[in-house]
């Protein structure tokens, strides 16, 4: 029998960075993933890379992370919106709030890699991959796993950090609201002619929004939403014809495009759990809620889970309470809840909105975006919003010590 | 277990209203879950006054390790566990014998080491017993002789050692809010829980310690956020509040 303080299921990026924060502050923990570690650090396990916004990027700092990530990160320096032709759009300039970039661009591989790193540093963090939970009991005291190998841990919490399809949700009996999009998020990086200056790009296409966003160099990451029909045909289409169709679709500001390395797909669908904890059980990142890729939002929410159930599960064990109890978790569900309630229901809202071509509908968007950009308060807000430093804030993303 | 002997600071129909509420102490979303939620307003404070008194890193997981702590009055022992968890060597006291038959039953469960008997505090004082630090949380508007039960608190605690008390002041919004709200309205509290005539006002609590040789350091308010639902610290101490003193060294 394996003792711990909180058991994690589930090591993609939310679980490992919630093992990194609740390790660093001296509590036991067990990370279980079903993956083999050596194949979760390869390029091409995950292509994609991760919007990582200022708020997010002071969390990773507080955890110890940042200095392992920053030589790769790409600031965002500024954020255009765009709705095809249209000459109105909303214009977001990191100076209008100080010096800070509003966000960083980092690679998927690089936040995976620094985590193995930093985890395998940690004394207090014991990894247990590759394996799976086969059965999760929550009992009155603790919460007892028995893995697949017949190995047991016991620990005060576990923590559902194994994805959009949660097999333990699933297994507690969590009901969640999900429908899929008729759409598919096309995935890859670009090599550009002239330098992106920083800027990340989000254009709103009929099929769905196309984002450029700026990596080191004279390179970019696209998520490319397209029409489900029609991504299987752009998938078979060859590199030299993909980069053109997004060129196609960007238009001459980057000039011209070649694709490096692989493409990846994925359906797009949104997942909202009605409830985030049971007692002796907390879901993490997507297994909470996964949301429409349009915000670039989803490792952000991730890392906010992250931020607020290390700080509810920290205070909790510095005061010697038991961080399993409902009135601790409890907590972490008030804070999470209405901020991916809030963000599920605009992006998708936002998707909804921008992915017609209806002319009233486009006309009253083109407006709201000038309106937006028009008005300083409500575009701070919305800046604000989208670095990730808006609201009730946990410790971590205020820049404090867990 | 031996039926603890009555005293002069224990007045018999008070304890025995608590003990008949012994088995569901430890039900989060029973009686007393006005406690449970009030109860890490309570630890945090009595955590960080007892670090920065003695010189203790609030930040760690073992905050008091190997200090020695009395718990008078620990009822279900909803204090008394999380304050060995945080590593200190814990003595739980409880005139009735319900209540720390099921807080020692609890304890168990959890795997956490903690001494409890049914005792008092004069009992201990007779025995010579002196601790780093002795906490009672709403007793003392309990007993039957207050200066005599504040004195007994006092020579429990070593000399420079912290002493924490939680009461209720006797003011009109005491009584409007701990007896009317609490028992009658809310129900948070069986009617009758309270006697307000026994509340303390802060200013009697200091000088029944004063004159016992210990000095209160902070006085601490206590309130309830009925929008979120918690307990958090307050200037007022017009209701609930917490005394922090030190026993005097010379």
């Amino acid at each position: 029998m394996i003792q711990a303080d909180v058991l994690i299921v589930g090591g993609g990026m939310a679980g490992q960075t919630l093992a990194a924060a609740l390790g660093g502050a001296g509590l036991a923990v067990v990370l279980v993933d079903r993956e083999r570690p050596a194949e979760t650090r390869a390029l091409a396990y995950d292509g994609r890379t991760s919007a990582v916004a200022f708020g997010a990027m002071r969390a990773l700092d507080g955890i110890g992370l940042w200095s392992r990530l920053s030589d790769g990160a790409e600031p965002i320096l500024e954020i255009r919106v765009s709705d095809r032709d249209s000459p109105l759009f909303l214009h977001y300039d990191h100076a209008a709030l100080g010096n800070d970039p509003l966000g960083f661009i980092v690679e998927n591989t690089a936040i995976r890699r620094a985590l193995g790193d930093h985890l395998a540093a940690l004394p207090t963090v014991q990894m247990i991959a590759p394996a799976s939970v086969a059965q999760l009991e929550r009992g009155r005291g603790r919460a007892t796993a028995t893995l697949d190998d017949g190995r047991t841990i016991t620990a005060l919490l576990a923590v559902a950090a194994d994805g959009r399809n949660s097999p333990m949700r699933r297994a507690a009996g969590i009901n969640v609201a999900e429908w899929s999009y008729p759409q598919t998020g096309l995935v890859c990086t670009i090599a550009h002619e002239k330098p992106h200056r920083g800027v990340a790009h989000e254009r709103f296409l009929p099929a769905g929004p196309l984002a450029v966003l700026p990596m080191r160099g004279d390179r970019s990451s696209i998520v490319w939403t397209e029409r489900a029909d029609l991504a299987p045909a752009m998938l078979d289409l060859d590199d030299a014809a993909f980069a053109r169709e997004i060129e196609n679709r960007f238009g001459p500001h980057l000039g011209a495009m070649t694709l490096e390395g692989a493409r990846w797909s994925y359906p797009l669908a949104f997942t909202l759990a009605d409830r985030y904890v049971m007692p002796r059980l907390a879901l993490l990142g997507d297994a909470a809620r996964a949301i429409h890729p349009i915000a670039g939002q989803g490792f952000n929410l991730g890392l906010r889970d992250v931020a607020v159930l290390a700080e509810v599960v920290v205070d909790a064990a510095r005061l010697g309470l038991d961080p399993g109890d409902m009135s601790v978790l409890e907590r972490y569900e008030r804070w999470r809840r209405f901020d991916g309630l809030a963000l599920a229901a605009t992006t998708d809202l936002l998707n909804r909105l921008f992915s017609t071509a209806f002319p009233p509908v486009q006309m009253m968007r083109d407006l709201g975006l000038a309106m937006v950009n028009e008005i300083p308060q409500l575009k701070r807000f919305f800046m604000r919003d989208a670095m990730g430093t808006a609201g009730d804030l946990p410790r971590l993303v205020r820049g404090e010590a867990l | 277990m031996k039926h603890a002997q009555p005293h002069a600071s224990v007045d018999a129909s008070e304890v025995a209203k608590f003990a008949a509420l012994a088995d569901s102490w430890w039900d989060t979303n029973g009686p007393y879950r006005p406690l449970h939620r009030l109860n890490p307003v309570r630890l945090a404070f009595i955590r960080d006054r007892l670090c920065a008194l003695l010189e203790r890193d609030a930040r760690s997981l073992k905050p008091l390790k190997g200090l020695r702590i009395a718990d008078i009055g620990c009822g279900g022992g909803l204090l008394t566990e999380p304050l060995a968890r945080m590593g200190a060597e814990v003595t739980g006291i409880d005139a009735a014998e319900e209540n720390v038959a099921a807080a020692a039953a609890h304890a168990e469960e959890t795997e956490v080491t903690i001494s409890y008997r049914a005792t008092t505090a004069e009992a201990l004082v007779a025995e010579g017993a002196s601790f780093d630090a002795v906490i009672s949380m709403e007793v003392v508007e309990h007993v039957a002789d207050r200066d005599a039960f504040l004195a007994d608190c006092v020579a429990l605690t070593r000399p420079g050692g912290g002493l924490f008390l939680a009461t209720l002041n006797r003011t009109v919004k005491s009584y409007a809010m701990a007896i009317v709200g609490a028992e009658y309205v809310l129900r948070w509290l069986p009617r009758g829980t309270h006697d307000w005539k026994r509340f303390v006002r802060p200013s009697e609590l200091a000088s029944a310690l004063r004159n016992a040789g210990a000095d209160v350091k902070a006085l601490a308010g206590v309130g309830y956020n009925p929008m979120t639902d918690t307990w958090g610290l307050e200037k007022g101490v017009d209701v609930n509040y917490m005394a922090f003193a030190v026993s005097r060294e010379d």
